[in-house]
């Protein structure tokens, strides 16, 4: 079968469309994520939500409602107790991690039954998507776009440099709050495409390929967009005619892709 | 005498049990250019991000004559982080950002400021470098031209000849010094030796805080003042700090 014809089948446009508006949300946070070093406050976050989706099969409320509960919960949570030093950063990151998978393999197990999809949270499924994660994901990345488009400016500075930031009157906290909610939505909303275990290579790997050719925050916002649009449709593709998992395969793109960029850099510039 | 810009009243701080100052009084004048000097961890960082607002004393008080907006700061070079993906025009925009607005024309008014902080510091030409590719000294040069470039009416520099080289360290207290004129300038250095001829006062800050109303300070008078600093000797003369310096 050609391509084309590929592309006519209603799960594959679905695919794409989930694929294009996770790109363009992970790769807006994914920059704030990897400018400011939070891949691990993303990661426990992540880990964490699996908890709602735990709680979610048990009550039998949708599993992403109940992750992107969880997702905030200890997200405000992380950035809470750490500003107040109450434990270490890393160590309330890798609690809530741990607590959060902890609660959901408790209540899944708990749950009657075959707990059905459960590999699609851990891993992902695109070419699942319905019409309605569709409208959620158009939603988020039309909410992030708009937030970093109206704030690019104080979100930049804020990232930069906190107590300057704060000396020039920027609402820091307010900034920060927003800044950790949208990331803890946004990887709810991708866990549906790439799975707990993978979405954190959505939201790092197309940033630190632009990086190596830019350096401007801006330009890996944009460039990131691009890369993991890219990189999932090719994954995407590569997925199906090779008949293995999806979300793994967009992830083996990637770091493909990182590889090659990094052999173009050598070869270009050097270094 | 006029009133003081920031008046700090018997300030106890300390960030978890042990107090990092202690029993701390000054008075920042108007036209005051202060040194303060002291050991690793004596608090003279954390002296002046209480006279910035960013840290709140446990006692005492610091009470300020002029808006948060009309300070400039330079932060201690550990506090940002020099990888960060920012270029040198934005970083030194942002010392004109005020509160949360929204704006997306770039107006007249505020370009022109860039260009002439830009210039101010001889970044000129390296205005859309990301700051990871840039020097320790023209690092610096982008940090001061950020806080310079609202024209605050108190300069606050935190420790701006780290990692710079001595061409970039004289023209940076020249420069200091011309802005004096407009500006009350708080300079922590670990280098008395350099600043003594540029500064006017100097506070000896170790836990207690001791307010010497000279430029020029001896070992002696500094072990008095419980403040065990190296000296640095650029003159020729020995347990004097310095030996040139400039007459006011
Ligand atoms: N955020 C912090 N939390 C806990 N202790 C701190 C913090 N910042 C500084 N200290 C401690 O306070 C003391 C004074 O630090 P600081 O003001 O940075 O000194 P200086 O700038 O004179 O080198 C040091 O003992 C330092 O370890
Ligand atoms: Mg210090």
């Amino acid at each position: 079968m050609d391509l084309l014809e590929l592309f006519k089948y209603g799960f594959i446009q679905h695919a794409v469309l989930a694929a294009l508006l996770m790109s363009v949300a992970c790769g807006i946070t994914g920059t704030y994520i990897v400018s400011r070093r939070m891949v691990f406050i993303s990661g426990g976050i992540t880990h964490a939500s699996f908890g709602g989706v735990g709680i979610g099969y048990f009550l039998g409320f949708p599993p992403l409602a109940g992750a992107a509960v969880v997702a905030v919960l200890a997200a405000l949570t992380t950035e809470n107790l750490t500003r107040r030093k109450v434990l270490r950063n890393d160590s309330i990151i890798a609690i809530l991690w741990s607590l959060g998978m902890a609660i959901g393999i408790i209540f899944v197990y708990l749950t009657p039954g075959y707990a059905p999809n459960l590999m699609s949270f851990l891993f992902g499924s695109i070419i699942t998507v319905t019409s309605t994660d569709l409208w959620l994901m158009l939603a988020l990345a039309l909410t992030v776009s708009a937030v970093f488009i109206l704030f690019y400016k104080p979100i930049l500075y804020v990232a930069f440099d906190e107590q300057f930031a704060r000396i020039r009157g920027i609402p820091v906290m307010f900034i920060n709050y927003l800044l950790i909610i949208l990331v803890a939505l946004t990887i709810v909303l991708s866990i549906r495409t790439a799975g707990i275990i993978l979405v954190l290579s959505v939201l790092t790997i197309p940033q630190n390929i632009t990086n190596l050719f830019t350096n401007r925050f801006s330009h890996i916002m944009i460039g990131s967009v691009v890369l993991g649009f890219f990189a999932s449709l090719l994954g995407l593709i590569l997925s199906y005619y090779l008949d293995i998992p999806s979300g793994a395969t967009i992830i083996f793109t990637l770091v493909l892709l990182y590889l090659v960029a990094r052999l173009i850099k050598v070869v270009i510039f050097g270094r | 005498m006029n009133a003081p810009l920031v008046s700090i009243k018997n300030v106890d701080f300390a960030y978890q049990k042990q107090l990092v100052l202690s029993d701390v009084s000054l008075s920042i004048f108007e036209r005051d250019f202060i040194g303060i000097i002291g050991p690793n961890g004596g608090g003279k960082t954390t002296l002046v991000k209480a006279i910035l607002g960013l840290l709140k004393p446990q006692k005492g008080s610091v009470e300020h004559s002029l808006e948060k907006s009309e300070i400039g700061y330079l932060p201690q070079g550990n506090q940002v982080d020099e990888n960060f993906p920012i270029t040198v025009k934005e970083v030194i925009a942002s010392g004109l950002e005020h509160g949360l607005k929204i704006e997306f024309r770039k107006t007249k008014g505020r370009q022109r400021k860039v260009e002439m902080a830009l210039e101010r510091v001889g970044m000129d030409a390296l205005r859309s470098r990301p700051i990871g590719e840039l020097s320790g000294g023209e690092f610096q040069r982008t940090m001061l031209a950020r806080a310079i470039i609202s024209s605050p009416k108190l300069l606050v520099l935190d420790e701006p000849d780290t990692h710079v080289d001595n061409q970039f360290e004289t023209e940076l207290y020249s420069l200091l010094k011309e802005l004096n004129e407009q500006m009350t300038i708080l300079l922590i250095s670990h280098d008395i030796g350099i600043i003594s001829p540029y500064i006017k006062t100097i506070a000896c800050v170790n836990r207690d805080l001791h307010y010497h109303t000279s430029n020029e300070i001896s070992e002696e008078q500094l072990k008095v003042y419980n403040c065990p600093i190296e000296i640095i000797t650029h003159g020729t003369v020995p347990h004097r700090v310095i030996k040139e310096h400039i007459h006011r």
